[in-house]
């Protein structure tokens, strides 16, 4: 399997402030990748920059062996969803489409159309009278009917309500099933990804922090339970991820390559949701000056 | 991408065609009207007869009584100033800002067409529009008017003084150049989107630079586009028409320049050595007689000199105009292109 997406020491940076900073990634073809991260962590900026929106400060990054954007059959294997789905408020759906046909020579009319239809929009409405979470749709349909190799996500679920979500992640399932694509999706809510994705990357301000397949993942980390114990004398092998102490106990959360058998810890498995979040916590107590405080420019 | 920016400007483009239209209706109606009075002024046939002056005189006499040709004639001279101004703060700065804002240019630059043909496809086409605009208005007001311009020229009996259409508020609003203000207003107006990046500031600065361009370019650039014409004649006492004198002896005289349909530059009367005369005044001009103190002027050895452009250089200095501002729009345009290439987002 090739790689979708390879960056090397990628970094961008807004004046003085690195929105993204030396990120090295390798992410593999046939994948639901859920991009998680918190607000300002740095998810639009990976993603603009894979589509070629923006231009990298440091790095390189290779998107489907290609430079982002450089040029229209580049551009034709990466289909976008911006965050907050934007589309011409003046034009029609049926516009949209038109518009999605005569801009990318792989169209799949059909397509489009049936979706359009399954989703009940009124081809003459026009895309600013659309709710949220029907703008969404007609956002992925575009992305999708231009039938890329690589689907890009940006937080496309952030602001929609729970039926709404619902519906839009079940179109992405479909459609991944129904064809090869791969698929980044941002979204600082990791049970929306939870359903979704085999793949996680999480990233903390500015930085990977961790990047691997789900099951992988899962299968590696555990949450440990035990007597108090000096951090200095775990096993070689442990990197722990978080730690919490009282006066008799510690509780960890460590990364492992071989399964735990000291009788020592109780041992518990961990959910995608408490993984994510001590990766977390783990930036957020251990750099508390770099808290960023703005969502990356769009 | 053809499609989409006829889509997305068609609104914009329907207006312009329809004030087009209205302006049209109104010009061919008035157009016609001027040039029946023109027909039966005898102008057409006076160069037999030799007084071409008086006649052209008599019809401007004729036109300015009327309100309406007056006004629409001042409204043509403003329409084609205006014009290309609205384009470039309408359909120049919005041209990028709009999608910016909207957040559409996410979508625009995910399709499968490279950005630069994005913005190429979009600065020709929607400049073309904008530069027939400019051309199709200045062609009606241009004919519309153009009695009252031939008369102008030929004018010489009293009457209202009119403009010939070489000279500084006319020559925009006549022939050729709107089409290349046009071109370089709307290509300042995208330029100012693409750097700015906001709509209503873009606009704001698009206006002030057009405006700032179309005031100092009369003056500063378009006398040198041709080297200006220098003649020099004996100072005629005739042709006074204006004396001032200072207690210290110092005297400034202004006379009339005769060179019809030219755009004079300067005008000084000079003495012997070619220095501006600036006195002492003879002593004659200390009494209260005029005659004697034309008659004492006309024994100082003073000339005339007047710089101008003749009439005859008025379509080339139009082609020159136009040539430059179309040049500027197309520096403009370049800009943009290659600063949307350098990624513009």
């Amino acid at each position: 399997m090739t790689a979708v997406l390879e960056s090397s020491g990628l970094g961008k940076r807004y004046r003085r402030r690195w929105a993204l900073a030396d990120c090295t990634l390798t992410i593999p073809a046939g994948h639901v990748v859920g991009l998680v991260g918190p607000n300002g962590a740095g998810k639009t900026t990976l993603l603009h920059l894979a589509t070629g929106l923006l231009a990298p400060t440091a790095g390189t990054i290779e998107v489907l062996g290609g430079e982002p954007a450089s040029s229209a059959a580049q551009l034709a294997k990466v289909g976008f969803v911006a965050q907050d789905t934007p589309t011409y408020a003046g034009l029609s759906v049926a516009d949209h489409l038109r518009l999605g046909a005569h801009l990318n020579p792989g169209w799949d009319h059909g397509l489009a159309r049936r979706r359009i239809e399954r989703l009940g929009l009124d081809p003459g409405q026009r895309a600013g009278k659309l709710s949220g979470g029907q703008r969404a749709q007609l956002a992925l349909t575009l992305a999708i009917a231009k039938r890329p190799e690589l689907l890009l996500l940006d937080e496309p679920i952030a602001s929609l309500d729970p039926l709404a979500r619902r519906d839009f992640l079940g179109i992405l399932m479909e459609t991944t099933a129904e064809q090869e694509v791969s698929v980044v999706m941002s979204s600082h809510l990791v049970a929306d990804l939870e359903r979704i994705c085999d793949y996680l990357i999480v990233l903390v301000d500015s930085r990977v922090r961790l990047a691997g397949q789900v099951d992988e993942l899962l299968a590696t980390h555990h949450r440990l339970t035990g007597p108090r114990r000096d951090p200095g004398t775990l096993p070689a092998g442990w990197q722990v991820v978080e730690e919490s102490h009282t006066d008799r106990q510690s509780t960890l959360l460590i990364r492992a390559g071989t399964p735990v058998h000291d009788p020592g810890w109780a041992v518990d498995p961990v959910g995608l949701e408490d993984l994510v979040l001590g990766y977390m916590s783990q930036a957020a107590s251990g750099a508390p000056a770099r808290r960023p405080e703005m969502e990356a420019q769009r | 991408m053809i499609w989409l920016t006829w889509r997305q400007f068609r609104t914009p483009a329907w207006v312009a065609a329809t004030a087009l239209a209205a302006a049209a209706i109104l010009l061919a109606v008035t157009g016609l009207h001027l040039a029946h009075l023109y027909d039966t002024s005898g102008i057409g046939t006076c160069h037999g007869h030799g007084d071409c002056g008086q006649l052209a005189s008599n019809f401007l006499t004729q036109v300015a009584a009327s309100n309406l040709y007056h006004t629409i004639y001042l409204l043509g001279i403003a329409g084609l100033y205006v014009a290309p101004a609205i384009i470039g703060i309408f359909w120049g700065a919005p041209l990028v800002t709009r999608e910016i804002e909207n957040g559409t240019l996410r979508l625009a630059w995910n399709q499968s067409v490279t950005r630069t043909r994005w913005i190429a496809v979009k600065l020709s086409l929607v400049g073309l529009l904008a530069m027939a605009t400019g051309g199709l208005l200045s062609l009606m007001v241009t004919w519309s008017d153009s009695p009252i311009d031939r008369a102008a020229a030929m004018a010489t009996g009293p009457g209202p003084a009119l403009l010939s259409r070489i000279t500084p508020v006319l020559f925009g609003a006549r022939g050729i150049a709107p089409i290349g203000y046009a071109a370089f207003a709307f290509a300042l107006g995208v330029t100012a989107g693409v750097l700015i990046r906001r709509t209503v500031p873009a606009m704001a600065a698009t206006l002030a630079v057009f405006i700032t361009v179309q005031i100092a370019w009369p003056m500063l650039v378009r006398p040198h586009l041709i080297a200006p014409v220098r003649s020099i004649t004996a100072f005629d006492a005739g042709s006074i028409i204006g004396l001032s004198m200072q207690n210290g002896g110092q005297m400034t005289v202004l006379t009339a320049v005769s060179k019809p349909g030219a755009w004079v530059l300067t005008n000084q009367v000079v003495d012997a050595a070619g220095h501006p005369f600036t006195g002492p005044a003879p002593q004659a001009c200390t009494t209260n007689s005029f005659p004697v103190c034309a008659d004492a002027l006309a024994r100082l050895h003073l000339r005339q000199v007047v710089t101008y452009e003749p009439a005859s250089r008025y379509w080339p200095l139009q082609g020159y105009e136009t040539g430059i501002f179309v040049a500027l729009a197309l520096v403009l345009a370049a800009f943009c292109y290659w600063r949307i290439r350098r990624r513009l987002s």
